[in-house]
């Protein structure tokens, strides 16, 4: 499997629970719904603040389904902590997906290549278990991980 | 209570304009028929009880309420003390506001740039390289026997794209409907759409453009390896088979392609896959473009200066360089020194480095809704919901214009979303000493729609 242009392991597992994945972003049903009045409600973090994780790769994480979990990148603000659920469109192996939204956006590659489109998919991530931490709600987030806005 | 029928959604870019509302005599909205579930959710929140009528400008810290004629006066001061605003997102909103935003971006020497440039930028950039041989819906309805979605997922983001358009629907050649046709699904995860495809493959992610050109050597009967992107060679030759077989084919791509690896060289390849098989069959190739109207915005960007997206004012004349002079490298490389967003959410949608110096910058955003990116604003102007509360034009996917219907009256007091843009624009001549060009101000004639009974007797005759 081709990561970013460098080969790695298919599933890359360590003994701290930790899964390194590839992750890719995108459009639910669920999200279309809560993006529609809802971005500063509890609904929006139900339908976009959470992690597919294929049913396998919940086992080298060894966390239940519903948990929390800390997901890891290289860009943006570096990390986020989205809820883990069971992907019900397995089995896809080291691949994880996040709905788009300020969830993903804090670890995904804003290089566009020179072309305005930044890296939405192909993301590489490490995951690992995040007990008694929160899901944090999408306008709690933008102004927790910018300056919240200026005054003129 | 009376039902408005005809009804254009203001959600996707399937743009379903069979919807029927059933509006109170108080002028509340209260059932919808026909429509997706996100297509219901939006009419039936467009008049929830905590919806912002008021603008809000940041005073301490905090958004507040202000009138009307204070946001107003202030957004336009913010763009008049700009170097270099931007104006982003309109693909939310109808062609006529899109227009009048042409204008105020090109009098302010502003980047102008639609939500295309984080949807189907690299498309466009494509199809300037390659071209792109396309259809209308309807032509998909009527002849489409092999129907291909790469890197799309219509069961989610287009609802009703299939029941609608390409593959239920019963049309001339294809009086079965599905069972007249071949459904193929290429996607790194097996979702809704690819659990019902005649035909599931499941590429390796990034490995698209690979098991494209696996797919046009296979055309021509040459030799392959024994797997391309994770797919043994038998799939590809049987794939390739399929294709080939068939006597009308569309393939449907969408973000899969975009945003992977690769992006628009994916898209190039797509359309010369599509180009080759008409060597054997007729096949063509459609985006699933994503908001209601962002073909429109593309159109109306298209018509006043020559770009479909992510023009740049500054030097007086309008410049096209996406990459540099889209959204999201003005923002990356902090060259944007105000910017004003309309009909789309950036705030949610741009990776966080973005959003970070839109954050940073004096921001005016006109959104009905909260949204992160009125969060982060310096004014928030609401305004009226296109296709509910406001009448326009919006493009569909495959171009066709289609004209969005007033179902209700807007909050009081709440303006459209062009007359915020004028108003501005107004303002913003005022504070720089020019006027208003003329030709900006005529009035377009009302548009009689007609319903579907005005079509009974032509399609009576037809047949």
């Amino acid at each position: 499997m081709v990561l970013l242009g460098r080969k790695v392991s298919r599933r890359m597992t360590s003994s701290d629970n930790v899964l390194t994945a590839n992750l890719i972003t995108g459009r639910t049903v669920e999200q279309g719904v809560a993006i529609e009045g809802f971005k500063d409600k509890q609904e929006y973090v139900d339908a976009a603040g959470l992690i597919h994780i294929d049913p396998s790769d919940f086992k080298i994480l060894n966390v239940w389904p519903g948990s929390n979990v800390l997901v890891k990148s290289q860009y943006g603000e570096g990390e986020v902590i989205v809820k883990a659920l069971r992907s019900p469109y397995g089995p896809h192996p080291g691949i994880v997906f996040i709905p788009m939204g300020p969830w993903a956006n804090q670890i995904v590659n804003p290089d566009t290549d020179t072309t305005g489109m930044p890296s939405f998919k192909g993301i590489a991530v490490t995951i690992s278990p995040a007990p008694g931490q929160k899901v944090l709600d999408a306008i709690t987030l933008i102004k927790t991980t910018t300056n919240g806005g200026v005054e003129v | 209570m009376r039902t408005v029928t005809d009804v254009v959604c203001p959600f996707c870019g399937t743009l379903c304009d069979d919807l029927e509302v059933d509006v109170e005599d108080d002028g509340k909205l209260c059932a919808t028929r026909n429509a997706c579930v996100i297509g219901d959710n939006k009419f039936m929140t467009a008049q929830a009880p905590d919806r912002h009528t008021h603008p809000r400008m940041r005073k301490g810290g905090e958004l507040v309420e202000c009138s009307t004629d204070e946001a107003i006066n202030k957004a336009a001061e913010i763009l008049v003390n700009a170097k270099h605003p931007l104006y982003y997102g309109w693909s939310s909103t109808h062609c006529e506001a899109q227009e009048a935003g042409m204008g105020l971006a090109e009098d302010t020497g502003g980047t102008m740039d639609n939500t295309s440039t984080v949807c189907h930028g690299p498309s466009i950039l494509a199809i300037h390289t390659v071209g792109i041989p396309s259809c209308t819906l309807g032509e998909i309805i009527n002849r489409a026997d092999t129907v291909l979605y790469w890197g799309c997922n219509p069961v989610h983001a287009h609802p009703r794209h299939m029941s609608r358009y390409s593959l239920y629907k019963r049309g001339f050649f294809t009086e079965r409907g599905k069972s007249d046709r071949t459904e193929i699904v290429v996607d790194v995860r097996r979702t809704e759409t690819a659990q019902k495809a005649d035909i599931y493959l499941q590429p390796e992610q990034g490995r698209d453009y690979e098991l494209m050109n696996a797919l046009r050597v296979a055309f021509r009967g040459e030799p392959l390896p024994d797997s391309v992107a994770g797919i043994p060679r038998s799939d590809i030759e049987k794939v390739a088979q399929t294709l080939k077989e068939g006597r009308f084919g569309i393939i449907f791509f969408g973000m899969g392609l975009t945003m992977t690896r690769g992006k628009h060289r994916n898209i190039d390849i797509a359309i010369s896959l599509t180009q080759d098989l008409n060597k054997y069959t007729k096949f063509l190739i459609m985006a699933m473009r994503g908001h209601y109207n962002v073909a429109g915005a593309d159109h109306v960007s298209l018509w006043e200066c020559g770009y479909p997206y992510a023009v740049d004012f500054s030097r007086g004349f309008p410049r096209y360089n996406p990459g540099e002079s889209s959204a999201t490298d003005v923002l990356r490389h902090k060259e944007a020194d105000a910017a004003l967003i309309i009909a789309a959410d950036p705030g949610a949608h741009f990776p966080i480095d973005m959003v970070r110096t839109l954050a940073s910058i004096p921001l005016i955003a006109i959104d009905p809704h909260v949204t992160p990116t009125t969060e982060i604003a310096t004014v928030h102007i609401p305004s009226a919901m296109v296709g509910i509360e406001d009448e326009g034009t919006a493009y569909r996917m495959d171009n066709v214009p289609i004209r969005m219907r007033k179902v209700v009256e807007p909050p009081e007091g709440v303006l459209t979303d062009k007359e915020v843009i004028e108003r501005i624009h107004k303002r913003v001549n005022e504070l720089m000493g020019t006027e208003v060009p003329e030709v900006r101000a005529v009035e377009t004639p009302p548009v009689e729609v007609p319903t579907m009974s005005a079509f009974d007797g032509i399609l009576q005759r037809a047949t």
